[in-house]
């Protein structure tokens, strides 16, 4: 026990650091992520009121759990009479829920072995990234139950109505609750491909903190810190997979440039003009090793990787003058090769024009004004 | 929504020689707290130097001693978004180490 300073803030730093674990261990006894949200809410309500008079417990998120799981049962209980007394067919997956429960087969009370967590949580991000949720819902869910933020936070780092988020979250949830959790989690024939589609919702995150669509700001760190966590954590639930070590470094090294990226009156500051030395060398190192982690485990570099090489390029380079043009012009001739488009090619006719001189730059041009989108 | 800040939670010594049974924990715990996404470096001390400078003259004698309380043996250095989630976190720390004591104290000019 320990004295509590302040037991929202407590709370919520819990929720923040162990939800997605305690929401994971739930909805694999419950197998609905709704009823998971909601039971711990309720715990967290319990542990605001319980926490100041009796101190913080040795381990919250133990405490929180098995609160969560009597607010689970109670839940369940409620609805599976609401069905007798209906006289509906209760829903399969509450059957399933209520047997668990009832045999408690599923022992996550205390300590919970680490493996396992790990797993339960790669499964809650597979369902809600799934495909079949509209790409707004899986952002909002993504950052709400693995990343522990408020709906209002998420509100605010979007510049949009907490409504708008409340929304998003809830048509996901009931998408997730019609389709039924078990089948939003892959089989492993699946698991490589939707693996990707875990990955992008972290790249999205990124991306509007990086090169924000809305507002006056030109970037939003709290939404690249926040991905590049959720990357972190990525590179700890599927270590053996070479693009989320390769999606780590990339926002590690894009990252490390962020104090850079905008001058003292807010405005955008173009690579070649920035000051190197403000360059977080720490999150470069991070970024390097999370490069060679991802070559250790696959020779054929996916489109993360070779974003991540181009950038380490940069990182390597002590001043723009400096800079690998001919390495990162084969980089992006590999990019345009796993993955095609009109801003790789571009990009590859700029770092190639570095390279090679103007000429060989605009021959690359050519071939973007044969490619049939312009 | 809060920018993450950088913290460095530090160890002193004097606390009970670890067992392999802490090793073990203190690695399960540090997979938790890489899981979570918010550590950034961790690391032992060993005895190294102590060294003051005074009028232009550097003097240098062995030590930190790792069994002096007032030395520190371990670091971690993480990422949170408010005193509570550090103190949250030094809170599992402790938890799986048992008695003694350290610091958690923020790191100024942390990067964002």
């Amino acid at each position: 026990m320990s004295t509590v300073r302040d037991p929202g803030s407590t709370v919520a730093a819990v929720y923040r650091l162990e939800g997605a674990q305690i929401i994971a261990g739930l909805t694999r006894t419950t197998h609905d992520v709704g009823l998971a949200e909601d039971s711990l809410q309720d715990a967290m309500v319990a542990a605001i009121e319980k926490w100041p008079a009796g101190g913080i417990p040795a381990n919250p998120a133990a405490w929180l759990t098995l609160e969560a799981k009597h607010r689970a049962i109670d839940r369940i209980r409620r609805a599976v009479s609401l069905d007798e007394k209906l006289g509906a067919v209760a829903h399969d997956e509450r059957q399933r829920a209520r047997v668990d429960i009832d045999d408690g087969g599923h022992d996550f009370d205390l300590v919970i072995e680490h493996e396992g967590i790990a797993d339960d949580v790669l499964r809650l991000l597979f369902a809600l990234c799934h495909p079949s949720l509209p790409r707004e819902s899986r952002v909002a869910l993504t950052l709400r139950l693995v990343g522990g933020l408020t709906p209002r936070e998420i509100a605010h780092a979007y510049l949009m109505p907490e409504r708008t988020v409340a929304q998003r979250i809830l048509r996901g949830r009931r998408r997730l609750a019609a389709d039924g959790f078990d089948a939003a989690v892959p089989a492993a024939a699946e698991r490589q491909e939707r693996l990707g589609g875990v990955l992008e919702v972290v790249y999205l995150i990124f991306t509007e903190g990086h090169a924000a669509t809305v507002g006056d700001d030109w970037v939003r760190p709290e939404l690249c810190l926040e991905a590049l966590r959720l990357a972190r954590m990525l590179t700890e639930l599927a270590p053996t997979d070479a693009e989320v070590h390769g999606l780590a470094a990339l926002l590690e090294l894009q990252t490390s440039r962020l104090p850079a990226r905008v001058d003292a009156g807010g405005a955008p500051v173009r690579l070649a003009d920035q000051d190197r030395g403000r360059w977080d060398q720490l999150l470069i190192a991070r970024g390097f090793r999370a490069l060679l982690r991802s070559r250790e485990l696959s020779v054929a570099p996916g489109p993360y990787a070779i974003q991540a090489a181009i950038a380490a390029a940069h990182a390597h380079a002590r001043t723009a003058t400096d800079t690998d043009w001919a390495s990162i012009a084969e980089l992006y001739g590999l990019l345009a090769h796993v993955a095609p488009s009109p801003v790789v090619t571009l990009n590859r006719a700029v770092a190639v024009a570095r390279a090679d001189g103007p000429e060989a730059g605009l021959r690359v041009l050519d071939e973007l004004a044969d490619a049939p989108e312009l | 929504m809060l920018v993450p800040m950088r913290y460095l939670m530090t160890t002193n010594g004097g606390g009970p020689a670890p067992d392999e049974a802490l090793f073990a924990e203190m690695g399960a715990l540090i997979r938790e707290m890489a899981s979570a996404g918010v550590l950034l470096a961790t690391g032992g001390l060993g005895q190294g130097f102590h060294v003051a400078s005074q009028g232009g003259e550097l003097s240098v004698t062995d030590g930190p001693y790792a069994e002096a309380k007032e030395t520190i043996v371990s670091f971690a250095l993480i990422e949170a978004r408010s005193d509570e989630e550090a103190l949250q976190l030094a809170r599992r720390f402790w938890s799986v180490v048992g008695d003694g004591e350290g610091d958690v104290r923020p790191v100024f000019g942390s990067p964002e």
